[in-house]
This record gives structure tokens, C-alpha cells and sequence, in this order.
């Protein structure tokens, strides 16, 4: 896609094959030496999902929000029975949010690990993607998965299946599990957590870009919980706000590039949302366990190395083999498993932390439950600014130095620098085209 | 070592038809198949969770730029040669069946057969349905299947000759 209107403009266009979930492309225009306009192009979901809710019934939400994504089903189903529940007034008890906060344990387990060991680590290896890891570094790969199978097993356990569980509803669960079935959960999460920890040692010792970013945080924040599920809308530069004034606060932005709507905070513009932002506004609610192995790999109470999210995330899988350790450690079995109440036209919202971030849903209800208006705000198009601003400084940074010639590098630090926010579209970053085409 | 052969469908039942794989689960299903079936959606990155090291399995999933018109039906024994490339669709994160194959080899975990079926695709529209030339060979490959999963004998079709 060249720009021949005016000389001395080239576009470096970065092609992504059509992808089964999460299309993105990446567009950096050039004016001389300056860089002009970087645009990711991403394709996102959400869009769809909210015009299909609409005149569907209240219950089927956490089921078709869950088929957004793959890998973050649970996130989806948090956000919608929460937001749901806000709507109809529906008050759960603290074993109901016992085994959501559980379930989300197994999610960020798995998500976490999916990410960390098959798609960022090999960057920091210098290897083009797991497999070719797996063959130098068997053993690391081999703990990931074994990791991600301690979180599998929760979900299957807690959802009914490992991906699209089925046992989420609005007011709880279908169906509780046993004491017994939770037991059989407690070796494999012990282990998970030892291999957590190794996997975090291990994971200290590669070597982090030098990258200090100086963002607006914004992550949940809860008196005494690591945020999964519940709490204020915080962030480091004064915003400490109720979920329910998440619109007075916040706007989406349609882009002419993107699918996705770019959110913003209305007083200060962009921000970041996810494990870094998270992390930062909550050490103080980790759990001792898990505050000693961040403090081990180096970690300070606030992370501001995008690249070092590696390190985080592992971090959060520490603490959610931990959490998860905990909870079933204590669990009572939820009877009834769900709570109900009547129909009401009404609108209810919720914000809960998915492994990427800060997931919002606004849902409007007609008198008979049925959905009239639907919103959906994902990490992803929350985050699009501040990943375009990395790649921005990262281009004009190597084209300064000349270094734009090698394409294939310039491509693959284009491609690292978006994987450090593991967006929905980082699987699109491992096959992208990076293609230079420069006016006459 | 288990001697019923295990059948895994892979593939995604919005996207047209890359619901190949899942389809011909359904199909053998329907049919009161005597193999073991397993359908799987999502990333397919942890197939070798799926299987033990004595067990024979079978892939099957949609399949594009094969070379082959659509219907199209690629036989390729993996337990021989690693999957060629960019023939099968990429799944949720770019981790497809070819990167779990791999994963699978580079770990040790393949199991004792291992035979991948790709059924090329014409549309993997958001929504679409299946088209009729893979309907039409999900039905001839579901026979060939109950016939003789592994296709020891009757080799699958060459590409471009549906």
C-alpha cells in the first residue's frame, strides 16, 4: 500500500495473514526520517457480539460473550454475570465468589502460560517460535505446559470443559462441584506452584531491554483481594472511581484504521491496562508467597519494563496457584449454586480483570431480560494507543540509526515490542510481513 | 498399546469450513462409529495431551493453499515427516495443528502412528457454512476412515483430484 501523493513519503506496511481469531496489520508511515503515523489495524470481535446480543435473553450472555475469545472465555463470562447480576440487582453469596475467583485462577493459569513459554519467551531466545525452542530448551517448555495443565484442570473441573465452559451463569453455577472433585485439584496445583517459581527463576536470568515506560496505569483495586472480580477502578495518577461511573470517565473512540474502538480516559487520554498496570496499583494484595518470588526475580513493587511483563505474568501465575491452593483449601459447596431474582428493566455494568486487562461490559435489560443494548470494552482496544506508541519510539529510534535497512529485524522488533502487551492479535505478530515500499 | 485408532477433529464450527474437522467428528458420530472420537476446538497446542505413546491417531482438519481445488482431500503420515508448511489453517493465536505436531516431535510426546487428513477449504467466512464440496468430501473421507483409518492401503486422493 505505497502513498505516492507526495514525495519523500513511504509506508512500511506490516501484512497479516487472515487468521482464524484476531487480525491485526501494522502501518507505519514515513516522512523522510520522521515517522509520521503508526497504525495497528486490528479486526476485534466485540463489534459483532454486541449487535448479535441485542433481543437475546439476559442468561445466554456469559455464553456467546465466552466465544470472543479462546483463550479468555472466562473473562468474558466474569464480566457478563457480574454486569448482569448489577442489572437484576442479584447479590452472590461469598462461596459463589469463591469459585468464580477460582475459576479465574485456572484462566489466568492458563493464558498466562500459553503466552509466557510458547509465545514471549522465544523472543527473549532468540528463536522464531516454540517449536523451535522446544528443541533447545526442552525442559522449559515441558514445565510451561506442565503449568497450564494445573489450569486446564480448573477450568474443566469448575466450567464443565477446558475451553467455552458451560457451567457459568448469571447468580453462580449450574452445578457446584464436590469437595472431593476440588481435592483432586490440590496436587497438580501444589506442583504448578512449585514449577511457577522455577519457572520464574529461570525467567529472571534472560536479559530485559532497557525500556522504562512512563504510563497511566489502570487496573481494579479491592481492600483485601488481588482484583479479579470486584473492586474500584484505580490507577497511578489519581483516578479512584466506582465501576458504575466507568462511562463519565471513560470514552471509546472510533478510528478510521481499526475495528477495534480505541478507549481513552476522557481528562488524560491513553492508558494501560493488563498484568504491568495491575501489578503495579495491587503488590500490596499479592500474597506473601507470591510477593517474595517477584521480589526474587529482581521485581520492584511497581514494573514499568513492558518487557519484563514476562516476569510478571509468571508472578500472577505464582499467586493464582496459590490463590487457587487457597480457596479450595476453604471451600464450602454453594447451596443452591445460583442465586436468582425477578426480571426488571434495568442496566447493570462490571468490570473484571481478564489475564490482558481490564474487561468491561454495560448491558441494557428490557422488562422481560431480554438484552436491548449491549457493550463490550476489551484490554485490547484499551491498550492499541500505548502499544502504537512503543512501536512509534522503536521506529523512530532505528531509523535514525539507519537501521530500518534490515527488514526482517526491524520486523521482528515490531513484532516483539506488541507481543510484550500479548494482545488478542500477538498470534498475528509471529507471521506478519514486514514490506517497505517507497516512493519514486 | 491400544489397537481402536483415535480420530481427532480439529477446527472452528464459526468459520465455514474450518469446521472440517469437527464436522467429520459429527459425522462419524452420527454414523455410530466404532473409533474413538475426539472433536477439538480452540488451540490445538496441547494435542499430545490427547494421546499416549502406544496409541494410533488420526487428524483431520481443514486445510488451505494445499494446492488442491476445494474438497480436496491430503493425506500425510506425521509420524514419518514433519506437516508441510501453510497448508493447514492457523487456529486461535497462530498455534495450529502443524505448530502441535511439532511441539509434540520436539518434546517426544508423538504417538506410535500418527496420520494427518486435510480436507482444503473454499470459505472460512465468520458465519459461513460448509461448503458443499468439503461436505462432499467429509462424506468420502468419513467411508474411507471406518474402511481403514491409517489409509495403509488405499492411499488418499492426490491434490487436484477430487
Amino acid at each position: 500500500m505505497s502513498e505516492d501523493e507526495a514525495p519523500k513519503i513511504r509506508t512500511i506496511h506490516v501484512e497479516a495473514l487472515a487468521r482464524v481469531e484476531g487480525e491485526g496489520a501494522l502501518t507505519v508511515r514515513l516522512q523522510g526520517d520522521v515517522v509520521e503515523a503508526v497504525r495497528l489495524e486490528i479486526f476485534e470481535p466485540p463489534r459483532f457480539f454486541e449487535a448479535f446480543l441485542r433481543g437475546r435473553g439476559y442468561q445466554e450472555a456469559p455464553d456467546v460473550t465466552a466465544r470472543i475469545c479462546g483463550i479468555c472465555p472466562v473473562a468474558y463470562q466474569m464480566s457478563a454475570v457480574h454486569a448482569m447480576e448489577d442489572a437484576l440487582g442479584i447479590e452472590v453469596g461469598p462461596e459463589i465468589a469463591a469459585l468464580r475467583r477460582l475459576l479465574y485462577c485456572g484462566e489466568w493459569i492458563e493464558s498466562h502460560t500459553l503466552h509466557a513459554f510458547l509465545l514471549h519467551a522465544p523472543d527473549f531466545l532468540g528463536f522464531h517460535d516454540a517449536v523451535a525452542m522446544a528443541q533447545e530448551h526442552r525442559e522449559v517448555v515441558e514445565l510451561g505446559l506442565r503449568i497450564k495443565k494445573a489450569g486446564n484442570s480448573i477450568v474443566s473441573c469448575l466450567g464443565g470443559r477446558e475451553i467455552h465452559p458451560v457451567n457459568v451463569r448469571v447468580g453462580g453455577f449450574y452445578r457446584a462441584p464436590r469437595q472431593s472433585e476440588l481435592d483432586e485439584l490440590r496436587a497438580p496445583l501444589e506442583r504448578a506452584r512449585e514449577d511457577a517459581q522455577s519457572a520464574l527463576r529461570w525467567a529472571a536470568q534472560l536479559e530485559f531491554p532497557a525500556c522504562e515506560r512512563d504510563v497511566e496505569y489502570v487496573a481494579l483495586r479491592h481492600p483485601s483481594e488481588y482484583p479479579m472480580n470486584r473492586g474500584r477502578l484505580v490507577s497511578n495518577r489519581g483516578l479512584d472511581i466506582e465501576v458504575s461511573d466507568f462511562a463519565e470517565h471513560f470514552e471509546e473512540v472510533q478510528v478510521e484504521h481499526s475495528n477495534a474502538l480505541h478507549a481513552r480516559l476522557r481528562a488524560r487520554g491513553h492508558y494501560l491496562t493488563g498484568p504491568l498496570a495491575r501489578y503495579s496499583l495491587n503488590f500490596d494484595r499479592l500474597s506473601p508467597l507470591a510477593q517474595a518470588a517477584a521480589r526474587e526475580a529482581g521485581l520492584g513493587p511497581v514494573c514499568t519494563n513492558p518487557f519484563q511483563s514476562l516476569l510478571v505474568r509468571l508472578v500472577e501465575v505464582v499467586y493464582a496457584c496459590d490463590e487457587a491452593l487457597r480457596i479450595i483449601g476453604s471451600y464450602a459447596p454453594p447451596s443452591p449454586p445460583f442465586v436468582s431474582a425477578p426480571l426488571r428493566a434495568a442496566t447493570g455494568q462490571s468490570c473484571t480483570e481478564a489475564p490482558r486487562g481490564s474487561l468491561y461490559h454495560r448491558y441494557a435489560l428490557a422488562a422481560d431480560g431480554s438484552i436491548e443494548e449491549a457493550t463490550i470494552v476489551p484490554p485490547t482496544s484499551q491498550n492499541q494507543p500505548i502499544i502504537e506508541e512503543d512501536l512509534r519510539a522503536l521506529l523512530t529510534q532505528r531509523i535514525r540509526e539507519r537501521a530500518d535497512d534490515d527488514l526482517d529485524a526491524l520486523r521482528f522488533e515490531c513484532e516483539r515490542t506488541i507481543r510484550n502487551y500479548d494482545p488478542c492479535i500477538s498470534c498475528a505478530t509471529h507471521f506478519l510481513q514486514l514490506r517497505f515500499e517507497q516512493s519514486p | 498399546m491400544s489397537d481402536e485408532v483415535l480420530v481427532i477433529g480439529v477446527g472452528n464450527r464459526h468459520r465455514g469450513d474450518d469446521a472440517a474437522g469437527l464436522s467429520l467428528v459429527d459425522r462419524l458420530e452420527r454414523g455410530g462409529s466404532s473409533l474413538r472420537l475426539l472433536a477439538l476446538s480452540g488451540a490445538p497446542v496441547e494435542l499430545s495431551r490427547h494421546w499416549g505413546p502406544s496409541d494410533a491417531v488420526v487428524i483431520v482438519d481443514a486445510a488451505r493453499a494445499g494446492g488442491g481445488p476445494p474438497g480436496a482431500i491430503y493425506r500425510f503420515d506425521a509420524s514419518a515427516a514433519p506437516l508441510p508448511a501453510g497448508v493447514f489453517a492457523l487456529s486461535t493465536h497462530s498455534l495450529g495443528v502443524s505448530q502441535g505436531i511439532e511441539l509434540a516431535r520436539a518434546l517426544g510426546q508423538l504417538p506410535r502412528r500418527l496420520v494427518v487428513y486435510g480436507v482444503e477449504g473454499r470459505d472460512f467466512g465468520r458465519g459461513a457454512p460448509l461448503s458443499e464440496e468439503v461436505s462432499a468430501a467429509l462424506e468420502r473421507l468419513a467411508g474411507r476412515l471406518e474402511a481403514d483409518p491409517l489409509g495403509a492401503s488405499a492411499l488418499a486422493e492426490e491434490p487436484g483430484r477430487a
